[in-house]
């Protein structure tokens, strides 16, 4: 059988939840060592004897067998997590207590608990990311650093001081406590939603999208809504703002991996499955009367997803989403997407001066789409030599041979239509 | 056609699970190449790390295989191929040679029915 793409990912972070929880966070690293031995041994069989049937089932029971040898041997010289105690030192309760600790719902409950310990309020956000990337979903420090366009030294630095944390902790975050539940839950979704964008929008050397990345931050959310504690508007909110967007993806990047605007992408290829569930999420969220940036912008992608061509699409109602996302989180890159929103909407130069009333503009500069945008709107007002010199400077600052391509591309539509 | 066992020494055990998994999507697609051209004759079994060794006259039972980790012999497959010459090329499709130290021994089986 072909395997998931990313499967070994996927169960590493599942089984590494799971015997964290049964090993004591302190005892993390015996965890991941646990993990390592488990594929080492699932690689030589599977090698040469295939696939089994149901690969997960396997590497969970190999990992299980495992732990129960670790328990058995080192329970006396070592202490395993306080509150499973007595269950895990005898004989007559150990057997039993890991056939419990290793059901599919415990194991889910046990990624919930390493999500939450991961987003600690001592580690700063971008720390709290990596860590999630690298413990619950598998990536390696390499690959954590390659998804965060940092170095491998800078990346690893970062993570060996959040694990030191997180397994100086003296027990895993008790997700059944309600009040800690509510107060930790907003750091973990802003994790995610990072997550999420540096898939979507990140500035990797290879690729403009790491669908990946978006991927794994849909299924962490899932996770955290699939917990009665978790089903807040706010979650709901965030998973329909990443389908709505995800849904784009495959228009994003054409099958010749070249990247297109929202204003030229063929809409016929949205997946219209995603879509709907993301409507449905949206609707879900707005129970309550909390609003937050994720129904704002899930607000924003839907209003997109509604127009089934470009011209359909209500720019009065998304300018004034912005508006709404613009008191709450007053960024230079949701001004510079307002402006965008106003130019389509009032015209290409009300759009440029809104862009030039950015009073914090600094940061945009760096960032190849905001020249991309001046350029955009220059063109529409016939200014072909100034948005040539906008394309020219996004073009440098470009990320990636998607977005290369894609700015040459509008440098050269510049020069064309220059000549007559 | 002639036999021949394939000992697999020194594969690579370390990596991200990405990595482990792309390393044994590429067994998987060897074995299977070898199986479609008709030359698997047992696919073998990967074997333990550790064990007994049985020694001399005295039958001194001793633990674990003596070689050091990477000279251990990790697994074993029979195959079938013209003759020596072609199943060392075969051998060469191996996914283990990605490892610095990875070894295979290709022997011979000796015939019965001369």
């Amino acid at each position: 059988m072909e395997p998931n793409e990313h499967l070994f990912r996927r169960e590493a972070g599942r089984m590494v939840a799971t015997l964290t929880r049964i090993f004591g966070v302190h005892n993390l690293a015996l965890a991941e060592d646990v993990v390592q031995d488990a594929f080492c041994r699932a690689l030589e069989v599977w090698s040469l004897r295939g696939m089994p049937e149901n690969p997960s089932a396997w590497l969970m029971a190999t990992a299980k067998n495992r732990a129960l040898d670790v328990l058995r041997r080192e329970r006396t010289a070592r202490a395993f997590a306080p509150e499973l105690g007595r269950l895990l030192e005898s004989e007559w309760t150990l057997a039993p207590a890991m056939e419990d600790l290793f059901a599919a719902s415990a194991i889910k409950d046990d990624q919930l608990r390493m999500m939450f310990s991961c987003c600690h309020p001592r580690l700063p956000e971008e720390s709290q990311v990596a860590l999630i990337l690298h413990i619950l979903c598998g990536f390696s420090v390499d690959e954590v650093a390659g998804a965060f366009v940092n170095t491998f030294a800078a990346t690893q630095k970062r993570i060996t001081r959040a694990k030191k944390i997180l397994a100086g902790s003296k027990r895993l975050f008790d997700v059944t406590v309600t009040a800690e539940f509510s107060s930790r839950l907003p750091v973990v979704l802003r994790t995610l939603y990072l997550l999420f964008n540096e898939g979507y929008h990140g500035a990797s050397a290879e690729t403009a999208v790491r669908v990946e990345l978006c991927h794994e931050a849909m299924r962490l959310v899932a996770i955290v809504l699939d917990q009665p504690l978790g089903k807040a508007p706010a979650a709901h909110a965030l998973l329909a703002l990443m389908c709505l967007n995800a849904a784009r993806l495959p228009a994003r990047i054409d099958s010749s991996g070249d990247l297109h605007s929202l204003f030229d992408q063929d809409r016929s290829q949205w997946d219209w499955q995603l879509l709907s569930e993301g409507l449905r999420f949206l609707e879900l969220s707005a129970a309550g009367s909390e609003l937050t940036e994720y129904h704002i912008e899930a607000g924003i992608a839907a209003a997109h997803a509604q127009a089934t061509r470009t011209e359909e699409t209500d720019w009065k109602a998304i300018v004034s989403l912005y508006d709404l996302l613009i008191a709450l989180n007053p960024s230079p890159i949701v001004a510079l997407n307002r402006a965008i929103a106003i130019a389509q909407n009032e015209g290409p130069e009300r759009g440029l001066a809104e862009i030039q009333s950015i009073g914090d503009s600094d940061r945009l500069v760096a960032y190849p789409f905001y020249s991309a945008a001046l350029g955009e709107l220059e063109l529409r007002c016939g200014k072909r030599e100034i948005a040539r010199r906008h394309f020219s400077a996004a073009f440098a600052l470009a990320r990636n041979p998607m977005e290369r391509r894609f700015l040459g591309g509008r440098i050269a539509v510049c020069e064309r239509d220059a000549t007559p | 056609m002639s036999e021949f066992l394939f000992l697999y020494r020194g594969a690579d055990r370390g990596g991200s699970p990405e990595q482990l998994q792309q390393r044994m999507q590429k067994w998987t697609a060897w074995m299977k190449e070898l199986t479609a051209k008709g030359h698997m004759k047992d696919q073998g079994h990967p074997l333990e790390r550790s064990g007994k060794v049985v020694k001399g006259k005295q039958k001194t039972v001793i633990d674990g295989p003596f070689a050091e980790s990477k000279d251990l012999v990790g697994g074993y497959t029979l195959i079938e191929a013209r003759d020596l010459a072609q199943a060392v090329e075969l051998s060469k499709g191996c996914p283990i040679f990605e490892a610095e130290s990875a070894v295979l021994e290709v022997r011979p089986i000796m015939i019965m029915n001369i």
